[in-house]
């Protein structure tokens, strides 16, 4: 694999935060009973940024929780990669609530699905969006995000990489490629 | 970090220290599971489990029940009480037939050492040993080992005393492996015949037969239950000579540190090996081992079921 393009920088990162959070601010009239959940790891951080610029506009604190969906999966031989499951913090009753479920990058929708029956679990929200920084296509499931930070036409060769500083050091998006042999 | 590949958990001898902490990590992950208002996940839907017990258990099969439901597996009970084991059908025997009723994990318990170990080499699908004759009981170990880590936040540089009869105890032999390998400092104090001779090599630092001298400096003390044989005429003198010699009692925990952590794998002989005050008492941690038990095993089970699939 190699490093094809760079499509977000820092700047870019942060300022399609504060775009998505207007956005969710705007399509739900407010902060009221909103709940962020991100999908760990990097949803779960992205949670927490987007969480920030709410309240950075609004001034108002909304809940966050993190969901680590390992035992909900479809396919327990993909988790090699994970091999210690984390845990998952929902310290709010979601019973009612409106629940923003966020991701850093959609494909598939497999992983949404697995968030989505353990979210349900948990208990029955008013309703739940789905916010992703990064939409590459290439679904298997009927799931659409209801904020998408950018579209980003890809190929099945190549995968996008969403670093941030949290876990990586850096904040940006990049496109990787497999190297052809 | 590493990846499991285990199919099998047999012993704590043979898992790495890295291994170790892997499935302690996972534990914690699976306790939150059990704080839910929906305590099941579907990690293991469309599995089987077959708790095939040859010594009567309650709280390790009910455990591994428990564990086994919560991770959404179906779960079958044999006890050999009631099986064909009665009718001479070997060990050997019993496994190639559950498997071949599309099983996918045998939990064993075995009152032969290397029972589990054995049943491995012979059926293809995963084994965990549920505590196999005087040899270990692995995830008894790794739920102490667990609890210790929850209370202290380490377990490197913890001093432990083990209390008891060591030499006839699989939970001794699996906390040694465990503790030595994640560097704690364990000591062993039991009446000099019920000391197995090989013990330092298993990684002791600490072998005495006096009491106050094992938990001086101890941080935690995990007390083996006693078992005399029900037959002897003098069997209550020689409980009550016990008590006085090796209890745990107020007064003993008294003279040892303020914070030490008191641990039983249970079932507890009330005035043989540890007083009621003690053992309902606040340093007493015996019931939280009983919780932990449930998500260790979760752990366990999801990890060899993991391994399983990759070494297909």
């Amino acid at each position: 694999m190699h490093e094809k393009s760079k499509i977000m920088d820092k700047i870019g990162i942060q300022k399609t935060l504060i775009r998505i959070a207007h956005e969710i601010l705007e399509r739900n009239k407010g902060a009221k009973d909103l709940v962020i959940v991100g999908i760990m790891k990097r949803g779960a951080y992205l949670a927490k940024r987007l969480a920030k610029a709410i309240e950075d506009i609004e001034a108002v604190s909304v809940p966050v929780g993190t969901l680590d969906i390992t035992l909900y999966r479809d396919d327990l031989s993909l988790i090699s990669e994970k091999p210690v499951v984390q845990k998952t913090d929902l310290m709010y009753d979601i019973t009612g609530k409106k629940v923003i479920l966020v991701d850093d990058v959609l494909y598939t929708g497999r992983t949404v699905r697995a968030a989505l029956t353990e979210l349900i679990d948990f208990g029955r929200p008013q309703f739940i969006q789905l916010c992703v920084l990064i939409d590459r296509g290439f679904r298997e499931l009927p799931i659409r995000a209801d904020f998408v930070g950018k579209n980003i036409p890809t190929s099945q060769k190549e995968s996008v990489e969403v670093r941030l500083e949290e876990c990586d050091g850096v904040d940006e998006v990049v496109i990787m490629e497999q190297d052809d042999d | 970090m590493i990846e499991w590949t285990r199919k099998h958990l047999l012993s704590l001898e043979e898992l790495t220290r890295e291994e170790i902490e892997l499935i302690l990590d996972n534990t914690a992950s699976f306790k939150e599971v059990l704080t839910r208002e929906v305590k099941k996940v579907p990690a293991l839907r469309g599995k089987t489990v077959v708790n095939l017990f040859y010594e009567p258990s309650t709280r390790t099969r009910v455990s591994f029940e428990i564990a086994a439901k919560r991770l959404s597996a179906d779960v079958i009970n044999i006890a050999a009480e009631t099986s064909s084991a009665r009718k001479g059908e070997t060990l050997f025997d019993t496994g190639r037939n559950i498997e071949a009723l599309k099983a996918d994990i045998i939990v064993l318990r075995h009152s032969a050492s290397g029972a589990a170990a054995m049943l491995s080499r012979h059926v293809n699908i995963s084994v965990v040993n549920a505590g196999d004759g005087w040899h270990e009981h692995p995830t008894q170990a790794l739920l102490d080992i667990f609890t210790l880590k929850e209370k202290f936040g380490r377990i490197e540089g913890l001093e432990v005393a083990i209390v008891g009869d060591i030499a006839h105890s699989r939970v001794a032999r699996s906390n040694i492996w465990g503790l030595s390998k994640l560097k704690a400092k364990v000591i062993v104090c039991a009446p000099k015949s019920l000391i197995p001779a090989e013990i330092e090599q298993m990684g002791v630092s600490v072998v005495t037969d006096d009491i106050d001298v094992a938990i001086a400096n101890a941080d935690a003390i995990n007390v083996l239950r006693m078992q005399f044989e029900r037959d002897e005429a003098d069997m209550f003198p020689e409980q009550l000579d016990y008590f006085k010699k090796y209890g745990i009692t107020q007064e003993r925990l008294e003279k040892a540190k303020k914070k030490i952590v008191v641990m039983h794998p249970g079932p507890i002989n009330r005035g043989i090996e540890i007083s009621s005050e003690v053992a309902d008492g606040s340093q007493s941690v015996i019931l939280d081992q009983v919780t932990n038990g449930i998500a260790v095993r979760m752990a366990v089970l999801f990890l060899v079921a993991q391994g399983a699939k990759k070494r297909r």
